[in-house]
């Protein structure tokens, strides 16, 4: 039941008179979703990273074969099954990292940043694959602005998302974000959420 | 003078005293604060430490074919290193034109037969010769243009793939240098059977602290259970048992440089079977698979060989800013299974976006918020002065504070004015 529950969840929060919005929630077909929609989808993840509702961000995601990534600036293609990467996380480890950040035992990030998501230049590809395997690919341009402490500090890069359908809803099946910063360093660490 | 008559000894009224005081009589062990936040000690650590000391640059597997580059900041300053496509050679060279001086290798890594200097286009190879002069003949016939290839830095030494360079040309032998601190290099190097890399990808991030706080951190195991509880509850939810905790010793090598050796609960990648136990014999061989090493090498260089190895380095660019540069070292050749293990424990742990490396720079910029409020002048290091020293212990620390104030001379002290 608990796919119901994200599809009331997210249902509630789709702009009102939203026609998109609406016939999305009975049938989504990914040949024929709208850049509309899926900004809709990446503005309101946004949100909840924005808003530290983490638990929610995870709803956002599919429940299979999960991968969230943040490769080495200096190594933009880098494939964390060879290379060094920043973040390679499956379910299981995207779960602990929220768990992290939302104890009082996250140093980095108790009390957490101040952030702003930005994201734009949203291009969304071709769909591929079929039936229930079916996966839409998305690209966007992202800049995370991070206030903590009376420091400020930026993350600039674009994202490679791809996206299933389940239950007539879009989900995350995973996200890439990569960075155009040539060096972590006007950030310091990377302890928030891209 | 009030100054005087508020100093515990005011009838000696000294004018002047250590920076680091190690007073053994008393279990005491202080660091003046002065030495995390003072602009002049700043400046005489450029000047006294890292001009005169062998500074990590990289390692030849960066460099593996002829022709091979990285370019990096070693001691503050822009040098690249290369092999050489007719000697084979790894060299080390300052990163500018002999010419009229701009850098001569711009991009961050990547093969090239020759170095072009993009300003007037004379041309180095990659054995630092200057093979190429437009309009030559507009130079006399006696200039001597032999002098005139890529300077190499002062002094470059390679111990088993580690590339260091010094800008003292009379620093002593590297070996002679690394003193206690080669075994461990060793241990590191033959757990991959003498065949180590670099794996692709760099962490370069930076920290508002002073650079020595890394290095007192890096090999700090009194912090682990306290800092990093949100790392050992992940290693909880991987089915870690962690009964047992963190024990070991700590170990002073000489020259400044010290270890923490000591079994921890979190895995180790290694293979516990031949060839690394007929090879090295079970005793040797268990040291590599099962006992954790971190390793400090004076002054800025740390070798951590915990649940993944790292090599990582730290420069200041200020009193209160340091830049951390780091990299994975594996054993070339890895099994697949093996390498992810490898990877994996490196990001979770080790990377700045992992589970515990966040909450170390908390605590280092934490610490250098702490120093500015003043009020208290000395940083207190003397756990376990009274026993043998524990790897939860500080005896490391000290090791690094006493060859930092050997070599800092009369620089580390403080005037009482």
């Amino acid at each position: 039941m608990i796919s119901a529950a994200h599809t009331a969840a997210a249902a509630e929060t789709m702009p009102a008179g939203e026609p998109d919005g609406g016939s999305c929630a009975t049938s989504l077909h990914l040949g024929s979703v709208t850049r509309a929609q899926i900004e809709d989808f990446l503005y309101r993840e946004a949100r909840l990273l924005d808003d530290w509702d983490l638990d929610t961000w995870l709803t956002l995601w599919a429940e299979e074969g999960t991968r969230y990534v943040v490769p080495c600036n200096d190594d933009p293609d880098g494939d964390p099954a060879r290379d060094l990467v920043l973040i390679d996380d499956d379910q299981l480890r995207m779960r602990l990292r929220v768990e992290r950040l939302n104890s009082r035992k996250a140093h980095r990030e108790y009390p957490h940043s101040r952030t702003n998501h930005q994201v734009s230049n949203v291009v969304v590809g071709t769909a591929e694959g079929s039936g229930a395997d079916t996966e839409l690919p998305v690209t966007a341009a992202f800049t995370v602005w991070r206030f903590r402490n009376g420091k400020a500090s930026y993350y600039v890069g674009r994202y490679h998302y791809r996206f299933i359908a389940v239950g007539g809803e879009l989900r995350i099946r995973s996200k890439r974000s990569v960075l155009d910063m040539t060096e972590l360093r006007p950030a310091g660490d990377l302890a928030i959420i891209l | 003078m009030t100054m005087v008559s508020n100093h515990p000894d005011a009838t000696m009224a000294p004018t002047r005293f250590p920076l680091v005081d190690d007073d053994a009589a008393h279990h005491r062990f202080r660091v003046h604060r002065d030495t995390m936040t003072s602009p002049e000690i700043f400046r005489e650590e450029a000047e006294r430490i890292f001009s005169h000391s062998w500074l990590y640059v990289g390692h030849a597997s960066e460099v593996a074919a002829p022709g091979d580059y990285v370019r990096r900041p070693v001691g503050g300053r822009p040098v690249f290193m290369v092999r050489g496509a007719k000697s084979g050679n790894v060299h080390v060279f300052h990163n500018t034109c002999t010419h009229r001086g701009a850098v001569v290798c711009r991009h961050k890594s990547g093969n090239a037969k020759v170095f072009q200097c993009f300003y007037h286009a004379w041309t180095f190879d990659s054995d630092g010769r200057l093979t190429g002069v437009p309009d030559r003949d507009a130079y006399g016939a006696k200039l001597d243009f032999s002098q005139l290839g890529l300077r190499p830095v002062a002094r470059m030494e390679n111990y088993r793939g580690f590339v260091f360079a010094s800008f003292d040309e009379n620093v002593t032998d590297l070996v002679t240098y690394l003193a206690g601190a080669r075994e461990y290099l060793d241990l590191v190097i033959d757990s991959g059977d003498g065949e180590m890399e670099i794996v692709k990808g760099t962490n370069e991030y930076c920290i508002g602290a002073n650079w020595k706080l890394l290095a007192e951190n890096s090999i700090d195991g009194y912090h682990a259970i306290s800092t990093h509880d949100t790392y050992f509850k992940y290693l909880v939810a991987l089915g870690t048992n962690l009964k047992g905790g963190v024990q070991g010793t700590a170990r002073d090598l000489g020259n400044g440089h010290a270890v923490l050796e000591y079994a921890a609960p979190w895995g180790r990648p290694i293979a516990k079977w031949e060839p690394l136990f007929g090879k090295y014999g079970p005793e040797r061989a268990s040291r590599m698979a099962d006992v954790n090493r971190n390793l400090l090498i004076y002054p800025n260089l740390v070798v951590n060989d915990i649940m993944a190895i790292t090599v990582r380095t730290f420069m200041p660019s200020a009193p209160d800013r340091m830049d951390v540069t780091a990299w994975e070292m594996a054993p070339r050749d890895e099994l697949p299974a093996l390498r992810q293990r490898r990877l994996d424990s490196f990001l979770t742990f080790l990377g700045p976006a992992g589970f515990a490396t966040p909450d170390d720079l908390e605590a280092l910029e934490s610490c250098q918020q702490g120093f500015s409020s003043g009020g208290v002048e000395w940083n207190d290091i003397s756990r376990g002065m009274d026993r043998v020293p524990q790897a939860n212990d500080e005896a490391q620390m000290r090791t690094f504070w006493r060859q930092w104030q050997r070599q800092m001379g009369d620089a580390a002290y403080k005037e009482v004015r």
